[in-house]
């Protein structure tokens, strides 16, 4: 278990006789980025939905800062400070940017059963919500419909909104798809800034990303870690290289 | 009670729940394969009920009437669909529910303007009238039992083109995943304009078959209606198998809570006590069976998995 | 108060002076029962338009309302505040049973829990003789105010009505506004994201279900005031149909689109009833038009 601020442990999850995921471990300690990396269609999506409380497991357990959290639901869990992002966004269309992620800011209040009072005008929550998007540099774009963002600024959204909820860890169900040049070196270095303050579970297709920014590296292929360790480690190993690197490299 | 009285109201229960069926198979394959919400699938039934009594009258002979209702029924279906529902299968529900309601105030007036507010009556045709002695003290009328035999030869037929042809495997695929079925190259617009015909056809029959026994009169699918919803939601929407069982749950419960009730509940409860409370639970049964099931299965029994 | 509300309030409240020159009795009935059903569409609106759930058992809460004046009359309680207070009660109860297993299903589960519920709110209804059973029961007279008769006369009872529909309005309103409102806004949006915020849906759903049934009892009692009769008609699946529709003509969202679509739905279909029996075949083809018409997207 050591200091790891989370810790999966043996996690599986099977659809009838389709095992998607099998047996697997991941440990994240506090101020390190911990990437996950692995062909489509290898489990990660399923895993990233285990470990934030979307999907029961079938077996395993999860810890989260010392606590066993593997009973709780998604809320529970974000309450702990389990943050994840979504692969494919999901925002609030109709809100503005600024709403979204001061909807988020209001979720760490202690109870938004509030029914007075124009929450729009709500000095502390418009503060926090702007200080998230003042690091994610979406600050010009806080009075814009969040459905009309760019790809690359509804990604940027999203971050925005879990650091507003103040986590402890940040789950990234790959940030940078789909993120032009710019843009992702934008990204990679808003990640190194993160990783200082938070622990990060970084889900990803894009190497140069990966092999930047990881501490520890863990390729997930047909639901088994098949490796994990140092990303120079992990570079070289032969299993792996087969497995996934090496048809990477060869494309 | 006597054992006779039993089998009657089973019988009862389970031509009920058949008709319901035919009913039902046709709303849950449009709710299921094409997600449109048609509360004016009561008023196909009431048309091919309509129909019915318009060819038998016509012609002078129910067989002929018959086979005159299904294809006219089969095209007004076409037609509605063609006028109506082609332009909302994009749409929300709430808007698909808007148009389906308008139809049923269009449809019903329609009905009551060209065929009068009075009930009309279809004969039964002679071969099928007259009850058979199924048990001492029993006396069943012919045509209910053919209505269960032309029911579970229906259920049996859909069974198989559903689950043993090309275009029920269509249809399935359709109701898990219309955007891939498309992206297959299947004309998605064709197989909704089948389904969609198919299905006003059943609950046409459905209607022609009932018209000898019960009365003929405009605002007769409206009830029907929000049977036949209680009935794909305790099945499961998009399932044909639901659909059945629903319909077997659905027409027995009702026949016995309301044939049996009282009396049941006079083994607990005073007359007068039971007799109040009978009169308030049976019609309510079918209700309470489906939050049950809901409360179980939010998804009802089958659901098919999107 | 938003503009376009300000501006259909005002209207309202100058009918009764179009009431002098006219049959005063009939424009002054037609014209509470219009804010009647749009203090329920309101209602409605509140959980369809921002919280997107689509009851199609609304009028069980006006029926809830309706009986209420009846029960509490024939147990002496003539004074309409009770009733109100009454009703509310009843139809919190009633929402809070229900709630627990329509907020489990999504979708079209959702509109057939609340239809089944409607339904046997209705059965309850036809079968109680006590209360008249399938024909109904004529009330005496209208519920007393602050103990007084003033709600016999017509102009003071539209006026009523206008400012329970007022007061309604502000309050759903200010409740949009809240913190509360924008939860429960943006569970109408996506879900998923919200629960990935730390919020459990359920709870927020069932609040604004309390609220709206608790504001459509209120015309509940209105209506059976209005109408000095009640039966169970006032909550078959038809009139809740009504209401839905009522909400979705006005554009769903914006609380005075649902007045405005009750009143609208209320007034052209007394007037195309005057003009013709057959008023029905008209109507018809107007909402399918008008589903046409709309543009919103697949849910």
């Amino acid at each position: 278990m050591s200091g790891a601020l989370l810790s999966v442990r043996g996690l599986t999850k099977r659809y009838g006789a389709l095992v998607v995921n099998a047996g697997v471990d991941i440990d994240v300690a506090e101020g390190r980025l911990h990437a996950l990396i692995g062909p489509n269609g290898a489990g990660k999506t399923t895993l990233v939905h285990q470990v934030s409380g979307m999907l029961k497991s079938d077996a395993g357990s999860i810890a989260f800062d010392n606590e066993d959290i593997t009973a709780l639901d998604m809320p529970a869990r974000v309450r702990r400070g389990l943050v994840r992002s979504f692969q494919i966004t999901s925002i609030l269309p109709e809100y503005t940017v600024l709403e979204n992620v001061a909807l988020a800011a209001q979720a760490r209040r202690s109870s938004s059963y509030r029914f007075f009072g124009k929450v729009a005008r709500d000095k502390a929550l418009n503060a926090a919500a702007a200080q998230a998007l003042e690091r994610v540099g979406l600050s010009a774009r806080a009075a814009i419909g969040a459905g009309a963002l760019s790809h690359g600024e509804k990604r940027l959204l999203e971050i925005a909104t879990a650091l507003a909820l103040k986590p402890r860890l940040l789950l990234l169900d790959e940030p940078f798809a789909g993120l032009g040049q710019e843009e992702s070196a934008a990204c990679i270095e808003l990640l190194k800034q993160l990783k200082t303050e938070f622990a990060i579970l970084l889900i990803e297709h894009d190497m140069d990303a990966v092999f930047l920014l990881a501490d520890t590296l863990s390729v997930l292929v047909n639901g088994r870690i098949l490796a994990s360790g140092a990303p120079d480690a992990i570079r070289v190993d032969p299993l792996v290289r087969t497995a996934y690197l090496g048809d990477g490299e060869a494309a | 009670m006597s054992l006779a009285l039993l089998v009657v109201q089973v019988l009862n229960g389970l031509q009920m729940g058949l008709l319901l069926f035919l009913i039902a198979a046709g709303l849950t394959l449009v709710f299921g394969v094409m997600d449109f919400v048609n509360l004016a699938h009561g008023v196909q039934y009431m048309i091919g009920a309509y129909l019915a009594a318009m060819f038998v009258a016509w012609t002078g002979s129910f067989w002929l009437g018959l086979a005159l209702t299904l294809p006219t029924a089969l095209a007004f279906g076409l037609l509605l669909e063609f006028v109506v529902f082609r332009r909302l299968y994009e749409r929300d529900h709430l808007d698909q529910m808007l148009a389906s309601f308008g139809l049923i105030l269009f449809l019903n007036q329609a009905v009551k303007l060209i065929w009068g507010a009075e009930p009309l009556s279809v004969p039964m045709p002679d071969i099928l009238s007259g009850g058979v002695r199924l048990m001492p003290g029993l006396l069943y009328p012919v045509y209910r039992l053919a209505l269960i035999g032309v029911g579970l030869t229906m259920a049996l037929g859909l069974h198989l083109l559903i689950n043993h042809t090309r275009i029920g495997m269509l249809i399935r695929a359709g109701a898990t995943n219309g955007d891939m079925v498309s992206a297959l190259g299947v004309n998605i617009r064709r197989l909704f304009m089948i389904v969609f015909g198919f299905g006003a056809m059943l609950a046409g029959l459905a209607g022609a078959l009932v018209a000898p026994i019960l009365s003929v009169e405009p605002g007769m699918g409206d009830n029907l209606l929000i049977l036949t919803f209680v009935v794909i939601v305790i099945g499961g929407v998009g399932s044909i198998r639901g659909a059945f069982l629903g319909a077997l749950m659905v027409g027995l419960i009702d026949t016995l809570g309301r044939a049996f009730g009282t009396q049941m509940l006079r083994m607990a409860l005073s007359p007068a006590a039971a007799s109040q409370t009978g009169r308030s639970l049976a019609p309510m049964l079918i209700y309470i069976l489906m939050a049950a099931v809901l409360f179980f299965r939010p998804s009802g029994l089958f659901p098919v998995k999107r | 108060m938003k503009t376009p509300a300000a501006i259909i309030f005002f209207a309202l409240a100058l009918v009764p002076l179009a009431a002098i020159y006219g049959p005063a009795s009939y424009i002054l009935n037609l014209g509470a029962h219009a804010l009647i059903f749009a203090l329920a569409a309101l209602s409605l609106d509140f959980i369809l338009g921002k919280g997107a759930m689509p009851s199609f058992g609304h009028a069980a809460f006006l029926g809830i309302g309706a009986y209420a004046v009846v029960i509490a009359a024939s147990a002496g309680v003539d004074e309409i505040l009770w009733q109100f207070a009454f009703a509310s009660g009843a139809a919190l109860v009633f929402a809070l049973v229900t709630s627990s297993i329509s907020l489990r299903a999504r979708g079209v589960y959702y509109i057939m829990s609340t239809l089944a519920f409607g339904q046997m709110l209705y059965f309850l209804a036809v079968s109680l003789s006590a209360y008249g059973g399938d024909d109904g029961v004529t009330l005496a007279s209208r519920s007393t105010l602050w103990g007084g008769p003033a709600l016999r006369n017509d102009t003071i009872f539209y006026y009523v009505c206008l400012a329970a529909l007022v007061l309604a309005y502000g309050l759903l309103e200010t409740i949009s506004a809240s913190p509360f409102g924008r939860v429960l806004g943006a569970l109408r949006q996506n879900p998923t994201r919200v629960e990935a915020l730390g919020y459990r849906p359920f709870g927020y759903r069932l609040v604004a279900t309390l609220i709206s049934g608790a504001v459509a009892a209120v015309a509940g009692v209105l209506l059976a005031n209005q109408s000095e009769f009640v039966s169970p008609a006032f909550m078959t699946w038809q009139r809740s149909g009504e209401l839905l529709i009522m909400v979705i003509l006005g554009g769903i969202g914006s609380l005075w689109g649902a007045i405005l679509g009750a009143v609208g739905f209320v007034l052209v279909e007394e007037l195309l009833s005057t003009v013709t029996e057959q008023w029905k075949l008209i109507l018809g083809p107007l909402l399918i038009l008008a589903a046409m018409a709309g543009r919103r997207g697949h849910a």
